[in-house]
This record gives structure tokens, C-alpha cells and sequence, in this order.
């Protein structure tokens, strides 16, 4: 009944701030859909690096964590409207996404590549696919697209692997550690290889916790969690867990 | 064709759990939401045949609105939108966040959707009591009230069942929509357990016969609920 | 939002710069998915309640299959259930076929209206006077004949305010083609969301594209039913 009446009552109201002083529940927005960093495993539980990654911050700061599920382009407009406190969701930081939103320090830092089958030349006409929202759309569109290539973007990055299996593309473009882990190294991915790396100014690597803009204090708070679990080894041990021999952290 | 119907089995077996709980969220969602959009129905029917004409314009564009755009599209809309206004209320108000969970943003949107629905049957079914009905209540001494409840309300009920059932099987249906805004319902859990093997079919046919199964039962309750109480409206089946 | 009208508008109608997209592509999925569908619900309306069992069961777990179960999971059947059998894949004219996304999505709606549809007709039929029929039926009309120039034409118009609503339900369900990387109105107003961030008005903008078609849509039915339901006056 509560619920009813406020939910008639908000809205007369329109601007308040919307931070909190003080954190004792951090809402961290997550697209369970891209292995190894965040996705679900058989029991239906939340797991990945990024998801451990954020429990061991709570634990650091001594807050509680609670992990919202979105569709990846819907996290930015989740944490505007105030659903979620920080997006930890391997979200490249990008001059376009820092005009709308504030970022950690960084949490990891990871490049881009494409996933074809061996022997796959591209060139026009061949169908690319992508996760809808993500950097690697702002470079297929700019770039891949006026190379004369079919490009399709997809809400979720498991089924543009399910797509790419399936034949109806001939490649997909995402995160490399992520493409390693969540699909190569899997019996799906079995028949495919990754590409080149791709640089490019329009995919930056570096990856941080998104923060809605203005909000210093939980800034602040995240970038000391953060600087701890490098400090006490933390971070290490769990890099040491998903990505055994490749150093995540790049330091910039 | 025996070697991946085993596989079959055996990859049920372990999601079984996980299907049972999609299940049961797209059951709690269907009828949470049906419970909410009666509540409005019945709110919007009164304020659509009240006298004041303001009333009467809000639930006009109340039903306008919601029949006008797609359920999906006020889905997102209701989603980020409820949560922001909330936000900034309980903060106004000096409260502790309310947490709008997928569920409850499911439910919300889905009542107010059908609430829309709910209140045209509602007004049709209420145009559709004799007047003198309500004449005869008073005659007898009831109180406005009195003769409501008693007398105009379970012949409403009556006339408005076979649309109240059509809405409910379309609700029903409808409740596959939250997985595109991150409920974790049947047709989600369905993808998990079959993404990445070559059993997404299974899997898929597997949820499509659960809500079909769903779909029949209902239609049976509902079918047993007209003959009992119905008045055996004329409406081609749908 | 100037500026999400100006960078949008063209999508939001129709291309970008690659394919149909927007609205174009929402009112042909619209205006296609129906087409086939009516054209498939004639004869399965008429075979539905044939006295010829082998005729009536097939049509009848057709309709009870396709409405009794969601359409999102009929598109998820055929977009990625059905391409993800090997036997599909190797088949040349399977494969190309499935193989187009928009394919796999008119095929799921066409079905699914087709199933909607050939009840209703399948209801008007039944409703028909009984003694229209026999009055035919005494005029020399007889078999086919009777269903071409009596039976059908009247179910058609006696389904036009039942079919009205299929038609708006079935342009609210083309929201669901961008799940299948179709691109409608909705998946432009999604790629101005993530572009822009303005959620708001992205949607918002998609919402009005909705209100106006089904506003025409409706306003068309209405005009279609005076002139051909003027027999049954239908008061309006």
C-alpha cells in the first residue's frame, strides 16, 4: 500500500540530489552475459571476475553489495535513474560515456579483437557482429560499416557467439580476454580463433566502475577500496584465478 | 537421435531446479499483476462513468495511452521512470531508498498495462446491468453502497468474466516480455540452461509446453468459471 | 532532444544509411506479417470446423499451439531454435532462408497471426444466420462457390471490429523483432538511448511513432466499419 501511494505521490517531486552521504549498501548494476567477468554459473548464481572483484570491495569498505541485472545498455540510464549505485560491468572509459557519467580508477584494462573462423578474409558484404551499447559498436559503425561491411548489433554478447556459431556471421567483435575466456576456450568456441588486436582511439582499454556524475564521495570511497585489494593481494589472487598469467592492470 | 535425448535428460536434471523457479517467478509475476490491474480497472471504470469530467479525462487518457503504445516500449519507460521519480522522492522525504526490484517493476508495469485493459471490460460490463437494476436496490431501501455491493457488483462480475478471462490469457503471455528487461522468468532461465549446447531447442519447446500447459489449465478454470457464473456472452474465441 | 531529433530522424522514419529501418521497417513487418497471415487464415478458418476430421484436427492444434503460447518464444523458436539444427544448416534452401533475420521474424508473426485470425474468422463464420446459407444453398450455390461469393465475405466484415484489435496488437508486437536484430522503431529508440543517454526522450520519441500509427490505424477501421458493417448498424 505504501508502495501504491508513493508511487502516485513521486510525481509532484523533481529536483533533489539523489546521493547518499553515506554508504551502507552499494548496487552495483551487472550484464551477467559475458563471461568470465560477470555471468551465472549451472546453480543460477552470479560469479566472474568483476562480480568477485566487487564482493571483495565490500567486504574492504565494509558495506553490503547487492548486484542488479540490466541489458549492458541499460546500465547507464539504470545508474542516471538512480536503480543502481555503480555500474562494475567491464565498462571502457570513453570520452562519450565521461560527458554522462563519472568513473573509478581503473579496474582493469583489456583490449579488442575479432573472433573468425580461420581462413575468414572480411571484406564487404560480411556480417560483424556486436554488443548493442558497447565501444565496439561506436567502432563498427565508424569504421567497419563504411568499409562496406554488414554490421548487427546484439542485446546480449552470448548471442552474438550464439549467432556466430550458428553462421549467420562471419565474425564478431568484442573484448579479447573476454572473447579467450567466455567463448574460445569453451566447446562452442572450438573451430574459431581470435583475430589481430585492434587499436583504435574509438576503444580505449582501460575499464573502470561507472559512478553517476557529481558523486565524489562514492568516487572517492571506491578508488581507496580499490587501491587496498591491490595492496593486500586481493586482486592478484583472483587475477591469478580467471586469467592465469596475464596481467589485467595496466596502471593508467 | 537416443544419444541427445539422454544429453537431454541429463541437462534437465541439473537445471531442474532453475526451471522451477522460473516458473514459479512468471506464475508470482501473472498473478500479482492481474491483482494490481483490477484494482485499477475497477478505479478507472468508476472514474471513466463518474460525473466529474476531469476524472473522466484522466482515465481517457489513462486507457488511450496505454492501448496506444506498445507493452514493451511502456515497460522501459515505466522501468527507468518509476525508479527515477521514486528516487527522488523518498530523498525529498528524507526515507531510506526503495529498491523497485525486477519483480516489482514487472508487476507494476504489467498492472498498469492491463489496469488500462481491465477498465474498459469493467465500464462495459457495468454499461451492461440493466438500469433498473439499480433503481430496484434503491427502491428496496438500500443505500447506494448497500445496493452496490449486493445487488450491481456480482452481476458486473458476471457480464465482465469472459473479458476479464481473454485479459488473463493474454497477461499470461505477456509476462514473457519481462525477460527482455532482465526478469529472470521461464523463457531467461529456458536460454541459460540451453545456451551454448546444441540443446537451446529442447530447452525453448521445453518452456513453449510450460506455457502452454499454463495456458490450458487457465482455460479450463475459466471455462468452468462461465458455466458457473457466466451469462454466456457471444464472443467469437479468442 | 534537439539534437536527438535531428541525428535520429532519419533512422527513427526510415534508413540508416543500410537498411530499412524505423518506422518503414516496423509498418512493413506490420502490414506483411498480416498479409500473410489473413492469406493463411481463409482456408484454415474454413477447414476448422470441416466435418472432415483430418481436415479439423491439424487446423485446430495449429491455432492452439501458436495462441497458447507466447510470441516472444515463437520468435526465439524460429530465430535461434530452429537455425541451430545441423539438418537446417546443410539445406541450401533451408539455410539461406533462415539465415535472414527478417525472414525468421515474419515467419514467427505470420504463424502467430494466422493462428489468431483464422479463429476469428472461424468464430464469424459460425456466427453466420443459418438461414443466409440455406437460402444460398436453394439459390444453386454450392461448395466452393458458396464459401467465395457468401460465407467468406461476410465472416470478413462480420470480424472487422475483432480484426481491428489483432491488427493493433500485431503492430505492438513488432517491438519485439530487435530481439532477432531487426532493426523497428524500438531498436532505433534503444540506439539513441545508448548513443545519448536522453532515455526519456528516446523512448519517448518511439512512443508518439506508436500513437500516431495506431491513432491512424484505428480512425481507418473505424471508417472501414461504417462503410461495411452499415447492414449490421453498428451504431457510431
Amino acid at each position: 500500500m505504501k508502495k501504491i501511494c508513493l508511487f502516485l505521490l513521486m510525481l509532484l517531486f523533481l529536483n533533489t540530489s539523489l546521493f547518499a552521504k553515506e554508504y551502507t549498501v552499494i548496487r552495483f548494476g551487472v550484464d551477467p552475459n559475458y563471461a568470465p567477468f560477470a555471468y551465472k554459473n549451472n546453480a543460477g548464481k552470479l560469479t566472474g571476475f568483476e562480480v568477485d572483484i566487487g564482493n571483495a570491495l565490500c567486504k574492504q569498505l565494509n558495506v553490503s553489495c547487492r548486484w542488479v541485472e540490466s541489458d549492458f545498455d541499460g546500465l547507464i540510464p539504470s545508474l542516471n535513474a538512480g536503480k543502481i549505485d555503480a555500474i562494475l560491468a567491464s565498462m571502457t572509459v570513453t570520452d562519450a560515456r565521461e560527458q554522462v557519467i563519472d568513473f573509478s580508477s581503473e579496474v582493469f584494462s583489456s583490449p579488442t579483437a575479432m573472433v573468425l573462423r580461420p581462413g575468414t578474409e572480411l571484406g564487404k558484404g560480411m556480417a560483424v557482429g556486436y554488443l548493442q551499447g558497447s565501444i565496439q559498436e561506436t567502432y563498427a559503425r565508424q569504421v567497419l560499416a563504411t568499409q562496406g561491411m554488414r554490421v548487427v548489433a546484439y542485446a546480449d554478447q552470448e548471442q552474438v557467439y550464439a549467432d556466430l556459431v550458428a553462421g549467420r556471421l562471419h565474425a564478431s567483435l568484442q573484448d579479447a580476454q573476454q572473447a579467450q575466456s567466455g567463448f574460445l576456450r569453451l566447446p562452442q568456441g572450438a573451430g574459431f580463433v581470435m583475430g589481430p588486436l585492434i587499436e583504435s582511439d574509438l576503444m580505449p582499454s582501460k575499464s573502470a566502475i561507472g559512478i553517476a556524475k557529481g558523486n565524489h564521495a562514492l568516487k572517492t570511497l571506491l578508488d581507496k577500496g580499490l587501491a587496498a585489494l591491490h595492496a593486500d593481494g586481493t586482486y592478484a589472487r583472483l587475477q591469478d584465478q580467471y586469467f592465469p598469467g596475464v596481467n589485467m592492470y595496466s596502471g593508467q | 537421435m537416443p544419444v541427445t535425448f539422454t544429453h537431454f535428460i541429463s541437462t534437465l536434471e541439473a537445471y531442474a531446479q532453475l526451471l522451477l523457479l522460473g516458473v514459479c517467478v512468471t506464475l508470482q509475476l501473472a498473478l500479482l499483476s492481474v491483482l494490481l490491474g483490477l484494482l485499477l480497472g475497477l478505479l478507472g471504470a468508476a472514474a471513466k462513468l463518474s460525473g466529474l469530467r476531469l476524472l473522466r479525462l484522466w482515465a481517457q487518457l489513462y486507457t488511450t495511452l496505454v492501448r496506444g503504445v506498445p507493452d514493451l516500449l511502456l515497460m522501459l519507460l515505466i522501468f527507468y521512470g518509476a525508479q527515477t521519480g521514486l528516487s527522488r522522492l523518498t530523498r525529498a522525504l528524507g526515507w531510506d531508498y526503495i529498491e523497485i526490484d525486477p519483480l516489482s517493476a514487472g508487476v507494476l508495469t504489467l498492472g498498469f498495462i492491463y489496469g488500462a485493459y481491465f477498465t474498459e471490460t469493467f465500464r462495459g460490463a457495468l454499461l451492461a446491468v440493466p438500469r433498473g437494476q439499480f433503481q430496484a436496490a434503491k427502491a428496496l431501501g438500500m443505500t447506494f453502497t448497500q445496493g452496490f455491493v449486493h445487488v450491481v457488483f456480482p452481476q458486473m462480475m458476471r457480464l465482465a468474466l469472459p473479458g476479464l478471462g481473454n485479459n488473463w490469457m493474454v497477461l499470461l503471455k505477456a509476462t514473457a516480455l519481462v525477460s527482455v528487461i532482465g526478469l529472470a522468468d521461464l523463457i531467461k532461465v529456458a536460454q541459460m540452461a540451453g545456451k551454448g549446447s546444441q540443446l537451446l531447442l529442447p530447452f525453448l519447446l521445453l518452456a513453449a509446453l510450460i506455457y502452454l500447459l499454463l495456458s490450458s489449465v487457465s482455460n479450463l478454470a475459466l471455462r468452468w468459471l462461465e458455466r458457473r457464473y457466466g451469462v454466456g456472452a457471444q464472443e467469437p474465441s479468442r | 532532444m534537439i539534437e536527438l531529433i535531428q541525428t535520429y530522424w532519419r533512422p527513427f522514419i526510415y534508413s540508416d544509411g543500410d537498411q530499412l529501418t524505423g518506422l518503414a521497417m516496423t509498418l512493413w513487418l506490420t502490414s506483411a506479417s498480416l498479409c500473410f497471415g489473413l492469406i493463411l487464415a481463409l482456408p484454415l478458418s474454413i477447414a476448422r470446423d470441416s466435418p472432415r476430421c483430418w481436415l479439423r484436427w491439424p487446423v485446430r492444434t495449429f491455432t492452439y499451439l501458436f495462441r497458447g503460447t507466447p510470441l516472444y518464444i515463437q520468435l526465439l523458436i524460429f530465430y535461434t531454435g530452429i537455425y541451430s539444427i545441423a539438418a537446417v544448416r546443410e539445406q541450401p534452401v533451408l539455410d539461406a532462408f533462415f539465415r535472414e533475420a527478417l525472414n525468421c521474424t515474419l515467419l514467427a508473426f505470420a504463424l502467430n497471426t494466422g493462428a489468431y485470425t483464422t479463429e476469428i474468422l472461424a468464430g464469424a463464420i459460425r456466427a453466420m444466420p443459418r438461414g443466409e446459407i440455406e437460402a444460398a444453398r436453394s439459390l444453386g450455390f454450392d461448395g466452393w462457390k458458396l464459401y467465395v461469393h457468401l460465407i467468406l465475405p461476410s465472416a470478413l466484415r462480420r470480424s472487422l471490429p475483432y480484426y481491428s484489435n489483432e491488427v493493433i496488437f500485431m503492430l505492438h508486437s513488432t517491438t519485439l523483432a530487435f530481439t532477432a536484430t531487426v532493426p523497428d522503431i524500438l531498436k532505433v529508440a534503444r540506439d539513441a538511448n545508448a548513443a545519448t543517454f536522453l532515455t526519456f526522450q528516446s523512448f519517448g520519441l518511439a512512443a508518439l511513432l506508436y500513437l500516431c500509427i495506431t491513432f491512424a490505424l484505428v480512425g481507418l477501421f473505424r471508417l472501414a466499419e461504417r462503410r461495411w458493417l452499415r447492414f449490421l448498424d453498428v451504431g457510431r
